[in-house]
């Protein structure tokens, strides 16, 4: 109900009184009680969220010029670049802005892995988080096929026959997924509608992810539970500056990308228009999928690569159960803070093995790399918890140093 | 086991060096453009025009670039509609449905070369020429690769089959199906400079990289401001930041 009264004076008080969006805000922007030691990796969840909009805006603004068929699609972006007013500061905008929003969600998720996030009574949380993930994944996937360039078709090639793995109704699954026997038009134009309605489904679940967020209230980097009133700050005006300072930071990087090097992350080859004739030397994903990209080739057999590549991310849903530690935060966590860098490591050398061609030293560097990846996950993270001793937690969020 | 692994290990790096394509990295040139605030030489583009419409556009094309977009390079109306009045290209029906040949005007996308990709295969021996609007920007190190690969060609060395290509040190597998294009005396520069082969090829590589990104000189320009802005905004919110939280000690 709405804690405004009905007498108070006021358009947003008459608003308010009918529908109560100004106190839903207050409640949840304004007021809303947060850890009064959040440090500076507690931010990315906001740009995460900035990000996302920035995508839609500029997508939507996109979409008005782009044509997906496969004889137009390419000869559209370049209308984009050339013809539509700023066209091309949108365009790179975009691009770049998906690489950014990969960037905020990866540290997002590296800081949850970290502060032990994960952990209850924040499951659900962490679920939608990476449900969020993969639908992010499978919007990428399909945005970077719509300028039909040769990375553009055959990245869509190898990914979608990775389908045909699935044994007995593989190539059916395979054909359906094209509308046809090979990538072409039926696939760009549903990997369109796809691109354009999947943003939308983020935003729900990120709906979600929030509420799931402000039932119990934000971690914090010591990992405990607010004990009262002394624990919290408001998130306004507090978090708001905070969150405003790391924003105006995060955009200076990414517009100085934007304006000085906008193809620094994307691959030259895209700007050759798709030839189903010619395959490119080495094809080679976008770099967020680069460290997945590389479980799958790390495993001889096909099937089990596809397998393989699913469950380094699905693993992810069985962690708060796989993490036996009941202390949250690495802080108290001696070896689990080695094991977090380690693992750290570990998925920045599986991006780097993924960029390479797969022959040689990269296959051995790729199998280790990812078997390292399940046992964090499937043996280290178990076991530890048994055998950890961690060091004594505070008392209290308000006073951490007189807890010793 | 160990031993093993170490022999994979040596073989494969071994095995790594060769099969890496057999291309030079592209000579470093410092180009007008080259430096994070770097500008598109104007007279140099113009120049690399003359040389594309008098050599390269023969075979390649150019199109996604309009005539009008010149405008950019420094060309006024008339002279863009002398340039585009070069080329012909086939009118829309007219009212008999017959369709004629017109001349490419101020509007029109620089006119390809071929009536089509068949006919630029047929004419090259099978090897399409292909269009280079985005030249600069479809390979790695664009600029410096495009003006490496022009001052590359070489003989052969002693044993090596290049077919019925060309060899070329810069070139991905060091075959290329294009002859030598540029000699050094090939244009005679209506704004008086000496034509060289290096001459040539930095201006059509300047000329290149304008066609590929016609919004360098803007994109630069506005990020500069940009930049600027949110350097100062991020100090504001920085310094806001620490003032609002210093109530909080108390």
């Amino acid at each position: 109900m709405s804690n405004l009264k009905k007498n108070e004076r006021g358009i947003l008080n008459w608003i308010d009184y009918r529908l109560p969006v100004i106190s839903f805000l207050k409640h949840s922007a304004v007021d809303y009680p947060t850890p009064r030691n959040l440090n500076y990796w507690w931010n990315f969840g906001s740009l995460a969220g900035f990000f996302l909009l920035v995508q839609i805006i500029t997508g939507v603004i996109l979409s008005m010029h782009y044509t997906a068929h496969v004889d137009h699609a390419f000869n559209s972006i370049e209308h984009i670049m050339r013809n539509v007013n700023h066209g091309w500061l949108i365009r790179y905008i975009h691009m770049n802005g998906a690489s950014f929003f990969f960037i905020v969600v990866y540290i997002h998720i590296f800081r949850g892995l970290y502060y032990g996030s994960y952990k209850a009574p924040r499951e659900l949380l962490w679920w939608l988080g990476i449900i969020i993930l993969l639908l992010m994944m499978a919007t990428a996937f399909m945005g970077y096929v719509l300028p039909w360039g040769q990375m553009s078709f055959w990245g869509a090639t190898v990914i979608t026959n990775l389908f045909s793995a699935i044994p007995l109704i593989g190539d059916n699954i395979t054909q359906w997924l094209w509308g046809g026997y090979s990538v072409d038009n039926p696939t760009l134009s549903r990997f369109y509608t796809l691109h354009f309605l999947l943003p939308f489904l983020i935003v729900g679940v990120v709906i979600l992810h929030i509420v799931a967020l402000h039932t119990h209230g934000s971690n914090n980097p010591l990992g405990i539970d607010k004990k009262g009133p002394q624990d919290s700050i408001p998130f306004h005006p507090f978090y708001t500056i905070k969150d405003l300072f790391g924003l105006s930071f995060a955009l200076t990087i990414f517009f100085a990308v934007v304006f000085f090097a906008p193809d620094f992350l994307g691959h030259p080859d895209n700007y050759i228009p798709a030839d189903p004739l010619k395959t490119p030397a080495h094809i080679v994903p976008e770099w967020y999928f680069l460290p997945f990209y590389a479980i799958l080739r790390a495993i001889p057999d096909k099937l089990g690569g596809v397998i393989a590549m699913f469950s380094a991310i699905f693993v992810l849903f069985l962690l708060p159960w796989l993490d036996t530690s009941k202390v949250r935060s690495a802080t108290f966590r001696p070896i689990y803070k080695i094991l977090f860098w380690i693992f750290l490591l570990d998925t920045i050398i599986l991006g780097w093995v993924g960029s390479k061609p797969a022959e040689g030293i990269y296959i051995i560097i790729s199998r280790i790399a990812t078997s390292y990846y399940f046992v964090h996950f499937l043996i280290l993270l178990p076991l530890l918890g048994k055998f950890e001793k961690s060091r004594p937690l505070p008392e209290s969020i308000g006073k951490p140093v007189l807890a010793e | 086991m160990h031993i093993l692994t170490i022999a994979i290990f040596l073989v494969s790096l071994i095995f790594n060096s060769y099969s890496a394509d057999k291309a030079l990295k592209p000579e470093q040139y410092p180009f007008s453009f080259s430096k994070p605030l770097g500008k598109i030489d104007k007279n140099s583009a113009q120049r690399g025009l003359q040389v594309y419409v008098e050599v390269c556009a023969s075979c390649h094309g150019l199109k996604h670039v309009a005539y009008r977009s010149l405008e950019g390079l420094g060309y006024n109306k008339d002279q863009i509609n002398r340039i585009a009045a070069q080329f012909q290209l086939n009118d829309l029906p007219n009212d008999e449905g017959e369709i004629l040949k017109r001349n490419a005007i101020f509007s029109d996308y620089f006119v390809e070369p071929y009536e089509n990709y068949n006919a630029a295969k047929a004419a090259n021996n099978g090897a399409y020429p292909p269009d280079l609007s985005l030249m600069v920007k479809a390979r790695k190190d664009g600029a410096n690769y495009v003006r490496s690969l022009l001052l590359g060609y070489t003989d052969a060395p002693e044993g090596f089959d290049v077919g019925e290509g060309y060899y070329n040190k810069y070139m991905a597998g060091n075959v290329i199906a294009m002859p030598q294009p540029l000699y050094g005396d090939d244009v005679e520069y209506k704004d008086g400079t000496k034509a060289s082969l290096e001459q040539e090829v930095n201006d059509l590589v300047t000329f290149l990289t304008w066609t590929s990104m016609p919004d360098l000189e803007n994109r630069r320009a506005a990020g500069l401001k940009v930049i600027f802005f949110l350097f100062i905004m991020t100090i504001v919110f920085y310094l806001s930041y620490r003032k609002i939280w210093s109530e909080l000690k108390n």
